[in-house]
């Protein structure tokens, strides 16, 4: 087991790495003089490929996965339940429905609106769950209810989709939804990144209340916490941060599941202490993801979002087969 | 005055009435016994005086003050409550689960206190195990200890032996009563009632919702409130380690 600060300066390192490969793959090739003119020439094609392509999608990568990491370590506090992760109890799919909404609604030209769409819809989501989840004991029952929320949410999606007038509106979200990094500018990295720190200072506010939630609601309440301030806090942090993601990237499942399980050891599972490790990995795993769908050879780029639920669900399996063996505490 | 006071306070959950015009006083240095058949209400009375059920009528103080004129914090600070259900979502070390009972309450030194509640309810050796890999007993002590990690004037504990080897449940009643003498008012769920009848003070017999006796331990645990509410024949026999209830059912 490696103790909490030493991973965190690992992740650091591994996240600056990772990012600095991520800059200098791609389909031009860049050597050494290309490099050079790409920062002594702002006005160059290479620096065009590096600063305006390459860094924001590298950024977004990291900071999208940073914010479901915090989003997944949030809910599985608030929830008491490892599998609670954004994707999978509905959040990520409540703030999608939202946002092809207001895509095909025609919202898409006014800055901001769709981001805004998906913060609503993941609060929606988040604040349904936390009224559930205080009076569902049972964590098996609510992650049922949040594999109903999501399946809802989908087939909302596709009645968007199958009312939808407009083809290329429907193949836009279409795309969207597929969750994806590629293309995204230098606003779309200010954006998850004000939207990470906000989500990061709510996470903050609501820290305590997630440790003593450790004991259950009972004990939580009678401690003497402000629990339903401290769950608003929590709930806020998790909405802001994969709402924003979503608005962002799509959708994008799993990694707010696999980045705090991937941690919990080494913060011996405190919930509170596990946020900016979990953060950390979050970003790493989704900088990784996305260069390894920029690596493997197909004849269209693999979308992010597919990549990440074609590695996740497995794991999510095998966490649901262990996770049933800890509930029976 | 009294610690804590219970004055006709009734509670209704889903709007079926659970507990009738409970009243009921514990003095600092007393420890009072809560018995009853299972479904009888014991919890529900003591989750209210803990502040976990908003009493329909009547109400609830400490210290002489109604308790929802407390801030949570001050709640937090007045009353420690240890739960029936043993939960524990994360496999934390012992040490910081007992922590976890002062740790919001700006307590100083809250690490050293938490060793010293788990060595007193004897699994300080267990400090730094995660409680996942604890049998049931080992966990059922950790949150007794952080429960105990506070100077909370008024402990409530809901059947904190259940499920204790006769050693463990022993040391737990021990140190209760120890609380108690220490001027703390110590309201616990028992279900041994030779158990009850030889550590507390006084006995509160709930049945159907309601207190149907409250008294020294054997003059509430009467051959016929023992027939009448739990269903069974029962008789007292002295012995040299206290009072024994020789049962048979009817």
């Amino acid at each position: 087991m490696i103790r909490s600060s030493v991973l965190i300066a690992v992740l650091i390192v591994a996240l600056v790495l990772a990012v600095a490969f991520a800059v200098s793959f791609g389909e031009t090739v860049l050597d050494l003089a290309a490099y050079g003119r790409a920062f002594t020439d702002p006005s160059s094609g290479e620096a065009a490929v590096l600063w305006q392509i390459r860094l924001p999608r590298a950024l977004c990568a990291l900071l999208v996965g940073a914010a479901l990491g915090l989003a997944g370590a949030v809910m599985q506090g608030l929830l008491r339940n490892p599998l609670a992760e954004p994707g999978v109890i509905g959040v990520s799919g409540t703030a999608a429905c939202a946002a092809a909404m207001a895509i095909i609604a025609g919202f898409a030209a006014i800055p901001g609106a769709v981001e805004v769409a998906a913060l609503v819809g993941a609060a929606l989501a988040g604040g349904l769950l936390v009224v559930v989840g205080a009076r569902l004991k049972a964590p098996e029952a609510l992650i049922l209810f949040g594999v109903a929320l999501s399946s809802f949410s989908g087939a909302a999606t596709a009645l968007i989709f199958n009312l939808s007038p407009s083809p290329v509106a429907s193949a836009e979200v279409m795309s969207w939804l597929l969750g994806s990094v590629a293309n995204r500018s230098w606003f779309d990295v200010m954006w998850v990144a004000v939207a990470l720190g906000i989500s990061a200072f709510f996470a903050r506010l609501a820290l305590s209340g997630l440790r003593m939630l450790t004991l259950g609601e009972d004990v939580a309440r009678a401690s003497g916490l402000p629990l339903a301030q401290l769950r608003v806090w929590a709930l806020l942090a998790a909405a802001v941060a994969s709402g924003a993601a979503v608005a962002v990237a799509g959708v994008i499942g799993f990694v707010g599941l696999a980045a705090p399980h991937l941690v919990r050891s080494s913060v011996r599972g405190d919930p509170g202490r596990i946020l900016l490790p979990s953060a950390l990995m979050g970003g790493l795993i989704l900088v990784l993801a996305d260069l390894a769908t920029r690596l493997i050879p197909t004849d269209q780029e693999l979308k992010l979002g597919v990549f990440t639920a074609l590695i996740g669900a497995p794991l999510f399996a095998i966490m649901a087969w262990r996770a049933a063996r800890e509930w029976r505490l | 005055m009294s610690l804590l006071t219970l004055h006709e306070a009734s509670v209704e959950i889903e709007r079926k009435p659970v507990l009738l015009q409970a009243s009921l006083s514990v003095e600092g240095g007393e420890m009072v016994a809560i018995c009853g058949p299972n479904g009888a209400g014991k919890s529900t009375l003591l989750k209210l005086a803990a502040g976990l059920h908003k009493p329909k009528a009547g109400h609830v103080a400490i210290h002489g003050r109604d308790l929802k004129t407390l801030s949570s914090h001050q709640r937090g600070e007045a009353v420690a409550y240890l739960a029936q259900e043993r939960l524990i979502a994360w496999n934390l070390p012992a040490i910081e689960v007992a922590a976890l009972g002062g740790l919001h309450l700006g307590q100083s030194d809250i690490m050293g206190r938490a060793q010293r509640a788990l060595d007193m309810v004897g699994v300080g050796h267990l400090a730094m195990r995660g409680v996942a890999d604890m049998s049931g007993g080992e966990r059922a002590r950790v949150l007794l200890a952080r429960a105990m990690v506070t100077d909370a004037p008024v402990l409530i504990a809901d059947e904190p032996v259940a499920g204790l080897d006769p050693d463990a449940e022993l040391l737990v009643l021990e140190r209760l009563r120890e609380r108690a003498e220490g001027h703390s008012a110590v309201l616990l769920s028992l279900h041994d009632l030779s158990a009850a009848a030889k550590f507390a003070d006084r006995v509160i017999v709930v049945a159907d919702g309601r207190i149907v006796a409250d008294a020294k331990p054997l003059d509430a645990l009467t051959p016929d409130i023992l027939r009448e509410h739990f269903r069974i024949a029962g008789q007292w026999i002295e012995t040299e380690n206290g009072p024994l209830l020789a049962t048979r059912r009817l």
